[in-house]
């Protein structure tokens, strides 16, 4: 019993842990710009199909195929706010959510002409083998997908709060005209968080790709949309609440799963957003805002 | 203004990108005969070389998740017509009828399955073979009554399938093959299997059902799990540690090949060492697992095996027009339509009534083994368990 509660536990870490990468992408866009970017989600499968053109089509060397895909994916990302998002940037917010949703199906339509809706089998890049402690078993692909997600989030950590394009962030996201007025570069700051982002969902991307060893055009949809819960669990534009609410998110779904029923827990994962929703209504570490008339 | 006209140009062009990527349609004849039939054959029409053309309709999966059903379905069909047509065609009363195919895409999903079909009507079928898939033929079966159309179904395997009277079924039940699998659990002396289904899926759900059923009325200790799963998902490493605790020595996943793809790898991933058994979905396997150590050894229910010498000729045809060994598909593709062959020379008419009349009356002997229908609509027949070795399937 205690063996399957741990392993339930891993689980449910190396999912949240996925979410939690997904979610800092929404969230930190969210933070500087202003906007749900539903295309986010489809920056992983992007990132996943670059990955396997790399490797299985271009024969690159594992670590350039993943720096490829990175790249690609951020140039994507700040590509994606200069044609669609930047033009409307004082448009109504319905306009922009719309936009952002139709980006989302070109980017999965693209790859359904290209690649057609027959899943593809990508073989693992990530091939380490199974760690036995005690009588649990972690997978090599679980301890590495935690090992990534921890530094990530660490550098990341380091990156807003220590360095002055992490200060600018911060300057944008708290008011955006005053920082402009301090002589901060509003448009490079904001494509500087698209990249980030999308860079992220590429690293996302791989490892998902090389848990699940199959690629599908709608592969990012259900993994963005969980994600972007996890954003809002853990109050969207926090950059340490989307990694609380994508592993709360994880282990959540991973118990009620195991311990109460699988058809159930999509529905008890939502129960607790609008559990936490009510009482905390800018999420687990979202800040109040005080609006002044 | 110029904004909101950027915002509405943007859907529409994210709106139509998606509508080009979903239908993919293809008419085909068989391949000598594909220049002369055209893109829609009329069910009458006076073919150049005097000969009749008669339509057989299909929807199948030719992209998406399941396409190795349809394609496998398609291409098997593509080798019995030419067959047929270069016989002779079917001689009914006084005339000869030259067949042809009409092979619609469905990708497997049910308001997809509904368009095809209706395409099929309009292009004037003369019969149907189809659909591929459980949930797309269930959309179907009302439509086709209503059209009054012989209907067969090469591999939708639900109970529910065969209500109407002019729905055949040439594949066995599903609870047909829970029962099978079950026997065959107690059989080989098994102390504890689990089972892993998708209950978002008659055809998953059908088997489990009459396997847990079959399992219980045996010895009830034998069940150790039993987790179920949906659609769409990609991850089961929650079921499986549950599983995997749960001791079984054996896994049964009564699912499609695409889900087991995905079962079999995180199986491994978890360090899960039981034997797997699956229903006929699991044909296919082999050419979605990244590595086929991974399904070394499974075992899975299926009529038709290609290794066999009653199955040589159809198989040396099928590999060299399209460089693939034939599975159970395209064997059910090819019976269908031996099986519409049948029923038109024993009717003596092209007419849908004395058509499901006949279809009582026939026997044909197929790749799948020898077949009768009874008036519900049921087919008499046998199945055998296949297993992969060496990365093979082998007969067991």
């Amino acid at each position: 019993m205690l063996t399957s509660i741990m392993e339930q536990l891993i689980n449910g870490l190396r999912t949240g842990s996925i979410y939690a990468l997904i979610a800092l992408g929404y969230t930190m866009v969210y933070g500087i710009a202003k906007m749900i970017n539903f295309a986010h989600g489809d920056i992983i499968m992007v990132g996943a199909y670059t990955l396997y053109i790399g490797i299985a089509l271009l024969h690159l060397p594992v670590i350039p195929a993943m720096v490829l895909t990175a790249a690609v994916c951020s140039v994507l990302g700040m590509l994606i706010e200069k044609i669609a998002y930047k033009p409307l940037r004082k448009a109504p917010p319905l306009a922009v959510l719309i936009t952002a949703i139709g980006m989302s199906y070109f980017l999965q339509s693209v790859a359904l002409l290209i690649f057609s809706s027959t899943p593809i089998p990508f073989k693992s890049v990530i091939n380490l083998n199974a760690v036995q402690i005690g009588t649990v078993n972690i997978s090599g692909i679980t301890i590495v997908t935690l090992a990534v997600t921890t530094v990530i989030m660490i550098c990341l950590t380091l990156f807003i709060n220590k360095t002055k394009a992490g200060s600018a962030m911060r300057a944008v996201s708290e008011d955006r005209g005053a920082a402009e007025l301090m002589g901060i570069n509003v448009n490079r700051t904001i494509s500087m968080t698209f990249a980030i982002g999308s860079a992220l969902a590429a690293v996302a991307g791989i490892l998902y790709i090389c848990q699940y060893q199959s690629l599908r055009p709608t592969l990012g949809a259900l993994p963005g949309i969980k994600a972007f819960v996890a954003a809002v669990l853990g109050g969207i534009g926090s950059v340490p609440g989307a990694m609380l609410g994508g592993i709360v998110l994880g282990l959540i779904e991973s118990l009620s799963k195991a311990y109460i029923s699988t058809e159930l827990a999509d529905a008890i994962v939502f129960g607790v957003l609008v559990i936490v929703l009510l009482v905390r209504p800018s999420g687990l570490l979202g800040k109040k805002k005080l609006v002044k008339v | 203004m110029k904004k909101v006209v950027s915002v509405g140009l943007a859907a529409v062009m994210a709106v139509s990108v998606a509508a080009c990527g979903g239908e993919t349609a293809e008419t085909t004849a068989a391949p000598e005969t594909s220049a002369a039939s055209g893109e829609t054959a009329e069910t009458q029409a006076e073919a150049a070389d005097g000969m009749e053309e008669f339509v057989i309709g299909t929807t199948g999966p030719l992209t998406g998740s399941a396409a190795s059903y349809g394609t496998s379905v398609k291409q098997g069909e593509e080798i019995a017509i030419q067959e047929i047509n270069e016989a002779g065609g079917v001689k009914v009363g006084d005339t000869t009828y030259k067949l042809v195919l009409n092979f619609q895409d469905d990708e497997a999903k049910e308001d997809k399955a509904v368009t095809a079909f209706n395409t099929l009507v309009d292009a004037g079928m003369g019969a149907y073979i189809g659909a591929v898939t459980t949930g797309s033929c269930l959309a179907q079966t009302d439509l086709s009554y209503e059209a009054n159309i012989l209907q067969i179904t090469p591999s939708a395997s639900a109970e529910a399938v065969t209500t109407n009277p002019n729905v055949f079924r040439l594949c066995f039940t599903d609870p047909l093959q829970g029962e099978m699998i079950a026997q065959y659990v107690i059989d080989n002396g098994y102390e504890s299997v689990a089972v892993l289904w998708n209950n978002a899926d008659e055809y998953s759900a059908g088997i489990h059902d009459a396997f847990v059923e079959c399992i219980e009325n045996e010895d009830a200790g034998l069940l150790v799990a039993d987790e179920s799963f949906a659609t769409g998902d990609v991850d089961f490493n929650t079921q499986l540690t549950q599983i995997k605790n749960s001791g079984a020595k054996l896994l049964f996943v009564p699912a499609y090949y695409g889900d087991v793809s995905y079962i079999v790898q995180q199986a491994k991933d978890a360090g899960m060492e039981c034997d797997f058994i699956g229903s006929d979905g699991w044909d296919g396997i082999l050419g979605q697992v990244t590595d086929s150590t991974l399904v070394e050894g499974a075992v899975f229910l299926s009529p038709f095996l290609a290794t066999e010498d009653s199955a040589a000729d159809f198989v040396s045809k099928y590999e060299a027009a399209y460089g693939a060994t034939p599975d159970q598909f395209a064997a059910d593709g090819y019976d269908c339509v031996y099986v519409i062959k049948a029923a038109m020379e024993q009717a003596g008419s092209v007419e849908t009534d004395a058509l499901v009349q006949a279809m009582t009356e026939i026997t044909v002997d197929g790749l799948t083994g020898q077949v009768t229908f009874d008036a519900s609509g049921e087919p008499t027949k046998s199945a055998k368990f296949v297993q992969i070795v060496n990365g093979e399937y082998t007969a067991m």
